[in-house]
């Protein structure tokens, strides 16, 4: 009975943690996000004028509010602080919006059929080399009378698929490493660390290119190329995943451990393993819970990274290959096509400013994440 | 002694990366010859391998490598077959550095004063305004401004030459294109030390004494806030390096990075390890100094 009475604050905080970062994820759904906005919306109306800077406005409505919302959990307040963010929130809708035209794309193709499909489909090669934009081909054409708007829509799959797993990539690593060298601590801190600053100091784009001119001719040498190019497409996509992600996670892995070390010493961590808590309950119960904001965070600022990561490869001609494409190829292909007689700009202009305002986004959610979360300090 | 102990460090470490590039390059099917014309005969075939050792297992390989390193060989280029690959670093590499230096002034020249601007406007549309360009500058890849900017500086205004590295008009374009990225960044990182800094206790203590407001942020705000710039130019002198691909691949410049690449394509081995070899060694270093510096910086950290 004791046991229990004395544990229920650390873990009813840690669960409350949990359970609050589900409205941060259904920012993509309308549905959680008016159920929790009419929450927040009396709540803005006590605040007299929206706070120029979020971090210290979210600080200052904390303290203000906190007699009056004392019931609030940290997510709750995180929640709060993130939907004032303007230009967060604003992010978040174009992302909700690219997603639902990456989906839905290609369902109107298929649905539409007939000439539309036909002009529209991102491998038909037509006569109509580089149209410039107009009623027909709303981005122009490339060199091989493609159109631009439906390969940008496409190759926004591989990008933004590339920008996603890699970040889970890092983020399955680099939490576990951080989490396990920060709790167990000592010899183990210090040899998992120190590999950390190794690699840190390594010029990872060298060694991605290394592994990725190793394997790629390992992948077109074997059986899969012959037999199916789809398989082989897939297995190089792969190859990116893991390559990106594994060079991702050095970040992530000390966030993390600073963290853990830092919550390891609380005292409702010391209560429950007084009370004879393990330290597989204590990391779920207690440690992961408090770490989540941090790494959702640091979560949404390396997606964009890895995505820039990604272009900057298939840019050189190392990550996708034809015919698939992504916004760096795309880009490479504009660039190519610089001259000094006729300029192609859309070619250039629009893969670009998809890209741009697709980090852009990402990095100004992740941003608005992170005053929300209140994390100080990265590394 | 914490450096001197560093620096004996980086030996073993610098072992264990060329031991990896050795390894994964040889891993790689194919070989450094497969994309010339076919040999006349098996027998020229194994002749080239035997006079390059390549018939050798890769132990013996790898150990034959690091005899020659330790006289400061770095063999000779498989590839570019009349050229050592010091030869190739001590044509390249002056010029990517020059390339990163200039754009590492550029990062600093730009980021550090918008980063300062918009830390002392805080709140208000000048802060907007500045970080919502350091935050596009950060979004916006090097291969993005380069076409733009040659569209525009040199195809349609011809302004500045559209490439080469010969004249100091050559040398504007591409450090601008490779720095702005960074700027975007320390602007970023700048703001934050300042906004973090004005919120310290000491100066809310220089404030009540009756500082003037940009006393407080000119002398004091300032030496805090730029240490984590100071702590971020490692890396981005890394990056720098690095990111230098793209850029002397787009402006033609002579420098070291395409080799990189096409080493790594062309299974360039004895290239591509020392290439891996000089960067991880330039890293290592470079860190060492951003480190030491932190420490004249900031007399509170102590590495022990």
């Amino acid at each position: 009975m004791n046991d229990s009475d004395e544990s229920r604050k650390p873990s009813a905080e840690g669960s409350q943690a949990r359970r609050d970062t589900a409205p941060i994820f259904s920012l993509s759904s309308t549905k959680g996000g008016e159920g929790r906005g009419e929450e927040a919306q009396g709540f803005q109306a006590q605040i007299p004028s929206p706070q120029p800077s979020p971090r210290s406005g979210g600080e200052r409505v904390t303290g203000a509010s906190r007699c009056a919302q004392g019931n609030l959990t940290p997510g709750q307040r995180a929640w709060q602080r993130f939907r004032r963010n303007r230009a967060a929130v604003v992010s978040a809708w174009y992302l909700v919006f690219l997603l639902l035209a990456i989906i839905a794309w290609p369902a109107i193709l298929k649905i539409s059929g007939g000439t539309f499909a036909q002009v529209h489909n991102p491998n038909q090669l037509s006569d109509a080399a580089f149209a410039p934009p107009g009623m027909q081909y709303w981005f122009g054409t490339d060199v091989h009378g493609r159109d631009v708007f439906s390969r940008i829509l496409f190759g926004a799959q591989i990008s933004l698929l590339v920008g996603i797993v890699g970040a889970g990539v890092s983020l399955v690593i680099g939490v576990l490493w951080g989490a396990i060298a920060g709790y167990v601590g000592g010899r183990m801190d210090s040899a998992l660390m120190r590999i950390v600053d190794v690699l840190y100091s390594l010029p990872t784009v060298i060694f991605v290119i290394v592994l990725i001119t190793t394997f790629g001719e390992m992948l077109k040498q074997s059986h899969f190329v012959g037999s199916s190019p789809a398989l082989a497409g897939a297995l190089r996509v792969t190859l990116l995943f893991v390559g990106l992600g594994a060079v991702s996670w050095l970040t992530m892995a000390r966030i993390v451990r600073g963290q853990v070390l830092s919550l390891r010493t609380r005292a409702f961590v010391e209560a429950s393993r007084a009370l004879g808590g393990g330290p597989v309950r204590i990391l779920a119960r207690h440690i992961i819970p408090n770490v989540f904001g941090v790494v959702i965070t640091y979560l949404a600022l390396t997606v964009p990274a890895i995505i820039l990561y990604e272009s900057f490869l298939s840019y050189l001609g190392l990550g996708v290959q034809p015919p698939m494409a992504s916004w760096g190829t795309l880009i490479a292909e504009g660039v190519g096509q610089i001259n000094p007689i006729r300029i192609y700009w859309w070619l250039i202009a629009f893969p670009g400013g998809v890209l741009v305002t697709t980090l852009l986004a990402l990095n100004f959610l992740g941003d608005g994440l992170r005053d929300a979360w209140d994390v100080k300090g990265r590394a | 002694m914490y450096f001197l102990k560093r620096i004996i460090f980086a030996i073993p470490l610098l072992l264990v990366i060329s031991a990896l590039a050795f390894a994964l390059v040889h891993l790689a099917p194919g070989g450094p010859f497969d994309r010339e014309r076919a040999p006349a005969s098996p027998e020229i075939e194994r002749a080239l391998k035997a006079k390059y050792h390549l018939d050798e297992p890769v132990w013996k390989q790898y150990f034959r490598y690091l005899g020659d390193l330790a006289h400061g060989d770095f063999g000779v280029s498989l590839k570019y077959r009349n050229h050592t690959v010091n030869d190739i670093i001590a044509q390249g590499l002056p010029v990517s550095m020059l390339l990163g230096a200039l754009a590492f002034g550029f990062a600093m020249g730009v980021g550090l004063p918008v980063g300062f601007f918009t830390a002392a406007r805080r709140g208000r549309w000048p802060d907007y305004a500045g970080s919502f360009l350091a935050t596009l500058a950060v979004c916006v890849p090097g291969f993005v401004v380069a076409p733009l900017l040659i569209l525009f500086f040199s195809i349609k205004w011809k302004l500045l030459p559209v490439g080469l590295w010969e004249t100091p008009w050559h040398m504007i374009l591409p450090p601008v294109a490779l720095g702005l990225f960074f700027a975007g960044k320390v602007a970023r990182l700048f703001r934050e030390g300042m906004l973090n800094a004005m919120q310290s206790d000491f100066i809310t203590a220089a404030r009540a004494k009756g500082l003037g407001e940009n006393m407080l942020l000119l002398k004091h705000a300032c030496r805090i806030a730029v240490l984590p710039v100071v702590s971020y130019s490692g890396p981005m002198l890394a990056d720098l390096l690095t990111g230098s691909f793209v850029i002397e691949n787009i402006f033609q410049i002579p420098g070291i990075g395409v080799f990189l690449v096409n080493s790594s394509l062309n299974r360039d081995y004895t290239l591509v390890v020392g290439l891996s070899l000089l960067y991880a060694a330039l890293l290592i270093g470079l860190n060492l100094m951003v480190d030491f510096a932190y420490t004249l910086l900031d007399p509170r950290v102590k590495y022990e």
